[in-house]
């Protein structure tokens, strides 16, 4: 009943603006509204939602008013599928923005790529995902660039010169992360001590800890998620291991600190934006969304907020609003001053952008400093 | 020397973890010659069982010795119902039936409260509440002897002399390990069999329970699948030390947990689970009734 009730006021509006009007300009987008991640497609729509809100405030694009369809994909790759393609078939969408998880934009981002409509994910980083083709877009940085971002941070900010790398070999996410910072550290003039391994799941790390507290580094790299991150950072305080710990946005979660307790104060990771930056374009962005929707605005709201906004522009640049020429204007999105930084997108239509280092304090997050490509 | 010691130290904790879930697994073998799936998901509902009543009474506010044996007797409790009830509905019917079904039963009921675990408490992880306060006992060789270290171990000893005391010196003990060695015969001479195999049950699940608040205390994260991984090691540590034999199933984990470590310490963390399985093979190979295990020859 209640999945019902969330259809319908999903559907009725949507009803409302299948009656097209040649003044408007309707983008489409797809997000988990429901299901197990729903908290990052609520989001995420929240700033799309937001930022053409704001367009169409403006005067639209072109003079023409934004119209924004969003349908949602249950958190399932098979449904961001058939949302895509409905999107386009149906709606005739001019562009698509993706939802988050870097599986349903692997699923999605090959439709809109057969029907050549400009596809692009606010949040999803796997490297992957925009190899799909020459359509597709994202606004975010991919997951290679955080293990360079820690490596600079280390090196530069924190003048680490031995480090031990505790990575999760049964995640992608962290190996490709571990990676590059063990390659981006050693060209630093860093030492990597110890390259130590653990699966996702796993409860007791103290053999590997004990381990690396024997090489004595300064500090340690652990690109996990929250969960192991959390009970790592417990048990290296067990063991005595007084280094600071680093990581990557998979720590971010409120749950971290909860596992973590007082372990995980004081430690640092990379982030797509915080709330703590006292950047004007992000200062501006979260007075604007609380007064709007009454919240502070997550990195996934300031990314979405993001994608839209460099879609409009790319529109608001052609000259025929051609897929084609959106296609070609997304392409040529430089140094857009964006809330989760300056964006310019490179040749594989990745954004180049700077990412943050926030410091763990509890639940709050202390900014440090931003580093850029 | 200080890292060999710390690295001795965290494989016993391990290891007497493991031991508290392998006896679970040996008992209902012992007695039943059944190998019992559901016996590591029903360690995961312990888990959150005192999650749940250490949440309904504040327990989380006063870390101590007395909040810490309240959850352990209530994990203790659920996981007994938890346990009785499967053997009840699940396994009872099928007592007669080939070994085959009930095996496949087994399989079904965990899937089944690993599944309606997620539904329930929610897939993602919990935060186990504070039980106690971790401190520094002693230091020897340059090595911490730390207070939850201790406390696992003395409550998983404690509990094994328990149950050694249960099997060998009470009348209860005597009848399972008749009901164990010929079931009818013992219901021949006056022994119900279903009354002392679901007190197996009950025996069995309460360790469970013990071993998940230990667990929930040292490592704060539980979830629905928690059960897995752990199971399968204590699984593989009841047979090491020959499935059936009370003493073997803690032999056999102490040495899955030490081996687990020294392969971490001094070979290749990626390797860890892959060599605890192949010391397995290699035992069974040799010794295929386990370390401690009678090979009995069937007569025909």
């Amino acid at each position: 009943m209640k999945r019902l009730l969330v259809t319908l006021a999903l559907v009725l509006p949507l009803m409302v603006s299948c009656t097209k009007k040649s003044d408007e300009i309707l983008i489409g987008e797809y997000d988990s509204l429901t299901g197990s991640d729903a908290t990052f497609g609520l989001s995420t729509n929240k700033g799309v939602r937001m930022a053409f809100d704001e367009i169409n405030a403006a005067g639209g694009i072109k003079g023409k008013k934004v119209a924004l369809k969003t349908l949602d994909d249950q958190g399932k790759n098979e449904e961001a599928a058939s949302a895509t393609t409905r999107l386009i078939t149906q709606d005739k969408v001019i562009a698509v923005i993706g939802g988050v998880a870097s599986g349903r934009s692997k699923a999605a981002a090959p439709i809109a790529q057969a029907n050549k409509i400009p596809f692009v994910s606010p949040a999803s980083t796997n490297p992957d995902v925009t190899k799909i083709g020459d359509y597709v877009f994202r606004v975010c940085f991919i997951d290679p660039f955080q293990g360079f971002v820690m490596a600079k941070f280390a090196t530069e900010n924190l003048k680490l010169k031995k480090v031990a790398v505790l990575r999760d070999v049964k995640n992608d996410y962290s190996v490709g992360l571990a990676d590059v910072f063990v390659t981006e550290f050693k060209k630093m003039g860093g030492e990597i001590v110890a390259d130590i391994s653990y699966q996702a799941g796993d409860i007791d790390f103290k053999a590997q800890l004990t381990q690396i507290r024997s090489k004595n580094p300064e500090g340690l790299y652990v690109p996990g998620y929250y969960t192991e991150v959390g009970l790592i950072a417990q048990q290296a305080r067990q063991l005595g291991i007084k280094a600071p710990m680093m990581g990557g946005d998979g720590w971010d979660s409120d749950k971290l600190s909860e596992i973590g307790k007082d372990a995980i104060n004081g430690n640092y990771y990379s982030n797509h934006y915080t709330v703590e930056s006292t950047d004007p374009a992000v200062t501006e962005f979260i007075k604007k969304f609380k007064e709007k929707y009454n919240e502070t605005p997550d990195a996934l709201a300031a990314l979405g907020y993001d994608a839209a906004r460099i879609l409009a522009q790319a529109i608001e640049r052609t000259s025929d609003m051609s897929s084609k020429s959106i296609r070609d204007e997304l392409s040529k999105t430089k140094d857009f001053v964006g809330v989760t930084g300056k964006i310019t997108m490179n040749e594989n239509r990745d954004a180049m952008k700077s990412a943050v280092v926030v410091q763990v304090n509890g639940n709050q997050r202390k900014f440090i400093t931003t580093i850029a490509q | 020397m200080q890292d060999f010691v710390q690295h001795i130290i965290n494989g016993i904790s391990l290891g007497s973890i493991y031991a508290l879930i392998a006896l679970g697994y040996t008992m209902v073998y012992g007695i039943l010659k059944m190998i019992n799936f559901a016996h590591s998901d029903v360690y995961m509902v312990g888990a959150f069982g005192a999650y749940y009543i250490a949440r309904a009474f504040g327990i989380e506010a006063q870390p101590g010795i007395g909040s810490l044996a309240i959850l352990l007797v209530s994990s203790m409790i659920a996981c007994s119902i938890l346990g009785l009830a499967i053997e009840r509905f699940a396994y009872r019917p099928l007592r007669n039936s080939p070994k085959l079904n009930i095996l496949i039963t087994a399989i079904g009921v965990s899937l089944f409260l690993e599944y309606s675990g997620q539904a329930v408490f929610g897939a993602d992880p919990k935060v186990f509440p504070e039980v106690m306060t971790d401190h520094t006992l002693a230091t020897i060789f340059g090595v911490d002897l730390k207070s939850f270290d201790l406390t696992v171990l003395g409550v998983s000893i404690l509990a094994m002399l328990g149950l050694e005391f249960l099997i060998y010196k009470t009348k209860l003990g005597k009848a399972m390990r008749a009901v164990s060695a010929n079931a009818s015969v013992a219901s021949m001479l006056g022994m119900n069999p279903d009354r002392i195999i679901a007190f197996t049950f009950v025996v069995g699940s309460a360790l469970a329970g013990i071993g998940s608040v230990l667990v929930g205390m040292k490592y704060p994260k539980i979830d629905p699948l928690m059960g897995m991984m752990i199971g399968m090691k204590a699984f593989v540590a009841a047979v090491l030390g020959g499935i059936g034999n009370v003493g073997g199933a803690v032999l056999g984990a102490l040495i899955m947990g030490l081996s687990e470590e020294m392969v971490v310490a001094y070979f290749s963390s990626t390797y860890r689970d892959a060599l605890a399985f192949g010391i397995l093979i290699v035992i069974l190979i040799f010794r295929p009734a386990g370390l401690l295990g009678k090979y009995s020859v069937e007569k025909v």
